[in-house]
């Protein structure tokens, strides 16, 4: 098992300390892992173990450095002497809405959120961001009404709240991106055309023979259709069509 | 950390074949793809054909189906908690559907409960949305480009990826609403990535005869799980959602029917009971029970334990014999190791590499074909590479991808595993990535049916705790379209069965306490119990020492 594994190796160990407490942890670890190998039992604080989640949210500070540091649990290596708490919640309010009856103007987040406008342009929020997203970027692109930047800015965001909880203005920022990419992806992108019009083929019934051709279709047979149907190339363009058309 | 000296000695060699690779590449000139035939030959090499690593059933309603050990004994274990010390009389919620699993297969059925008029309840393990849903990276498949593909061509594949095994019906429905789920999703207001006239992006994938992944980013999986979860606080009026809350009990009524769960509050230790008219099973898969000592890529939480819990009620498990192993893990650095690289890299051109530079196996075989091969070439070849850790790994040269699509793509397009490796200092748009197969998806699990209905009246299965779509190899992609497709359709079917069916009154675990003495009979020791709910990562130098600690399985 891979997370025992880690430990076996042999490793030098170094001095962390959680919440406060010194352990010695073998160098090559993540906090996540450390903190088990110290001996903790995760119920909350872990999720994906793979950093998107947002589960492991942990600041920290090292010797001889006034600066808060963060990072995810999960794929931070332990430092020496480094100085850490994960902070698996944080409140942060968010506001219900109708998605259907949004049109994608700016004045119904500004509605929804009216926080947005206590923003003090600190920057508190990006410094702390583990995915290094530009928070404030994203809330000021906000402030002046522009849903795709935000949107676009706040794409990698895993909705750990370390911004919320640093915010000098009580912000929800996470929530307010997650409404802001909706928003885009619904009623500020274009929508797919060639979507729609395969959703209607289907229902149409138009491929319906030919699939339950296939379906009733005798296993070998079913295989020689497998291995001999037209692959398109790897390297081809939007608007490759293949040379037969049975099927389409 | 870094490329150590020794390894970017190695990359030298990558580097020296890049070119000639390229050209290839460009001119269509690759390793061929292997002849069905060939194919079964080089699965000889994939761990589901260890016969040591697997034993038959001794109890319950699939008994004498051979499996891995690891799957087998959470199925054959006692339950636990004792069946008579629950209060069944005076339960603590009570709802019209009751959901377990917070993924992506349980949040769409949930929002399609609320639309049918049912008041729903969300019970899961961890918060919602920490779940393998999350995690997907690569794309959702969906044949949506009607001047080359249909859902033709996608249930082909779908059945050449699972051996022809797959349920057809259920292949199907698959492959029919697969355009209709992603229009679902951007109706929701997922980011797909697009062209600017609105045209989705696609690609291949393994197995794939047409390029009909979508995908945003690469992060697709916490796109939709993100969004869609957003979706169901909207509804926070009609969906109540209970965190760290996993189910270890199903619940019956006296017409044998499934009227509720039973709850584990993991941060106060109680139990707790749910009554509802019927119940949707969304637990997901279980790479957390490390198959054969293997890595895996699946979230804290991914334990079997639906199956383990509907299997005791009486549905038969199927293709739990298949195993699904990524091809691409991370073995090096080790601190991100069995983390997952998605198949787009190899999708959008990059190959996988021996020590020698060269590649010996096409990237778009399907997964187990592609594993089976680098296992291969590793250990019968001996033409892996050796990582500082003593393990052996492949190369997946992302660099080509820059020399194929233009510089700045690798960055552009995988900005998650690019930010992840820089980290560690390694630039894969520079240097390629050091990978071996990890412990990925379950192919198989609870019989069910395409309308959600399984054998037992009430429950309703979808997603990865479901088997049979996928036959004995699910293709990248086609899992989170499953659990788009059968979330919603389980959603609706157990609204209309909440709706129609008047709720039975008496709550009873009899067949619980049956299903223990099997247990016994069977001779399973008592402390083999489940589900799991955790892995159990405690050092054994901590748990010598925890001398007043009692361990339930693995949890304390
Ligand atoms: C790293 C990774 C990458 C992937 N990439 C892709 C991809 O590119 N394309 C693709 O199609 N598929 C991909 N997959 C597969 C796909 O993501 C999953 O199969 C799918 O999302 C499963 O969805 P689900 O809702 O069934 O389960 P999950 O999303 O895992 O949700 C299950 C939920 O149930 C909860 N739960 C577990 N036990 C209990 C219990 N006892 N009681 C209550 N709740 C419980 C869990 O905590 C979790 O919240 C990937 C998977 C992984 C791990
Ligand atoms: S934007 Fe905020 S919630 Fe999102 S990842 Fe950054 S700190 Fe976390
Ligand atoms: S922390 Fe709050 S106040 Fe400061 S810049 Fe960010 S959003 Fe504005
Ligand atoms: S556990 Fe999910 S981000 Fe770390």
């Amino acid at each position: 098992m891979t997370e025992v594994k880690a430990v076996e190796i042999k490793a030098k160990l170094i001095p962390i300390y959680i919440m406060g407490k010194k352990y010695e942890v073998p160098e090559t670890l993540t906090i996540m892992k450390a903190i088990e190998y110290a001996g903790y039992r995760y119920i909350r604080g872990c999720g994906c173990r793979g950093g998107v989640c947002g589960a492991c949210s942990t600041v920290y500070r090292k010797p001889g450095s006034y600066k808060i540091m963060s990072g995810l649990a999960c794929q931070t290596v332990v430092e020496p002497d480094m100085y850490l708490t994960q902070i698996p919640f944080y409140p942060a309010i968010r506001s219900t809405y109708n998605f259907e009856e949004l049109t994608g103007k700016p004045e119904e987040v500004f509605d929804l959120y009216q926080e947005l406008f206590r923003c003090v342009a600190c920057n508190a929020c990006s410094k702390v961001c583990p995915m290094d997203v530009e928070v404030m970027d994203y809330i000021s692109a906000l402030k002046r009404g522009d849903i795709k930047a935000a949107a676009e800015i706040s794409f990698d965001c895993i909705q750990c709240g370390l911004c919320a909880s640093r915010c000098m203005g009580e912000l929800p920022q996470y929530h307010i991106a997650q409404l802001a990419r909706r928003i885009n992806g619904r009623y500020l992108t274009p929508q797919a055309e060639h979507l729609k019009t395969m959703v209607a083929n289907i229902e149409s019934g138009r491929y319906q023979e030919s699939l339950t051709g296939l379906k009733v279709m005798d296993i070998n047979m079913l295989k020689e259709t497998y291995t001999a149907r037209e692959l398109e190339p790897a390297t081809g363009g939007e608007d490759w069509t293949p040379k037969e058309n049975i099927g389409l | 950390m870094p490329y150590p000296e020794e390894l970017k000695k190695l990359i030298k060699v990558v580097e020296s074949t890049r070119a000639e690779r390229v050209a290839r590449k460009l001119k269509n000139e690759e390793v061929p793809f292997l002849s069905l035939d060939a194919r079964t030959d080089r699965l000889k090499y994939h761990p589901d054909f260890k016969d040591e690593g697997r034993h038959e059933l001794s109890i319950g309603p699939s008994k004498g189906y051979k499996i891995a050990h690891e799957m087998a004994e959470v199925l054959e274990a006692h339950s636990r908690v004792n069946p008579a010390d629950v209060n069944l009389i005076k339960t603590d919620y009570e709802t019209d559907v009751l959901v377990l699993g917070g993924g992506g297969a349980g949040t769409s059925a949930a929002i399609l409960a609320v639309e049918n008029g049912c008041k729903v309840i969300i019970a899961t393990k961890l918060r919602h949305g920490d779940a393998n849903t999350m995690m997907a990276e690569g794309g959702i498949q969906a044949a949506t480009k009607g001047h080359k593909d249909s859902p033709y061509f996608h249930y082909l594949d779908i059945m050449g990826g699972g051996h022809f095994n797959n349920v057809p019906e259920l292949a199907e429905t698959l492959a029919n609403n697969a355009p209709s789920a992603i229009k679902w999703l951007e109706n929701q207001g997922c980011n797909f990535s697009k062209y600017p006239d609105g045209t989705m992006k696609t690609i291949h994938g393994g197995g794939t005869s047409r390029k009909r992944m979508h995908y945003a980013a690469d992060i697709t999986g916490a796109e939709i799980m993100r969004t869609i979860r957003d979706e169901a606080r909207n509804h926070s009026d009609d969906i109540q959602v209970l965190e760290f809350s996993p189910a270890v009990e199903l619940i019956l009524n006296e017409k044998g029917e499934c009227a509720g769960a039973v709850l584990y509050n993991m941060e106060t230790e109680e139990y707790i009971t749910v009554k509802a008219k019927s119940i949707v099973m969304a637990t997901g898969g279980s790479g957390r029970l490390h198959i054969q000592g293997f890595m895996t890529t699946n979230h804290y939480g991914a334990t079997a334990d639906g199956i383990v819990m509907a299997y005791r009620a009486g549905v038969k498990v199927c293709f739990l014999h298949t195993v699904q192993y990524h091809p691409t893990g991370i073995v090096f650095p080790e601190q991100a190791e069995g983390i997952l690289i998605t198949e787009k890299f190899r999708g959008s051109g990059a190959n996988l590499v021996n020590i020698e530079g060269q590649q010996f196996v096409n990237e778009r075989e399907p997964r187990d074909v592609e594993a089976a091969s680098i296992i291969k070439e590793c250990i019968e070849d001996g033409k892996g590479v050796p990582t500082p850790s003593g393990k052996v790994g492949i190369w997946l040269d992302s660099p080509m991808i820059e020399n194929l699509a233009g510089p700045g793509t690798v960055e552009r397009e995988f900005p998650g595993k690019f930010i992840l490796y820089k980290r560690f200092g390694i630039d894969i748009s520079k240097e390629p990535m050091l990978i071996y197969p990890t412990l990925h998806y379950q192919n198989g699990g609870l019989e069910f049916k395409n309308t959600g209905h399984t054998s037992l009246p009430g429950l309703f299965v979808a997603g990865e705790v479901g088997g049979g779509i996928h036959g004995e190899n699910r293709l990248m992609g086609n899992s989170l379209l499953d659990i788009i497709v059968y979330g919603r359709i389980a959603g609706k079917s157990a609204a209309d069965f909440a709706n129609e069916n008047a709720n039975g009154s008496k709550l009873s675990l009899e067949h619980v306490i049956k299903y223990n003495e099997e247990a016994d009979k069977a001779g399973i020791a008592k402390d083999k119990v489940a589900p799991m709910l955790l892995p159990d990562y405690t050092d054994a130098r901590i748990r010598e020492k925890q001398l007043t600690s009692h361990y339930v399985g693995t949890m304390r």
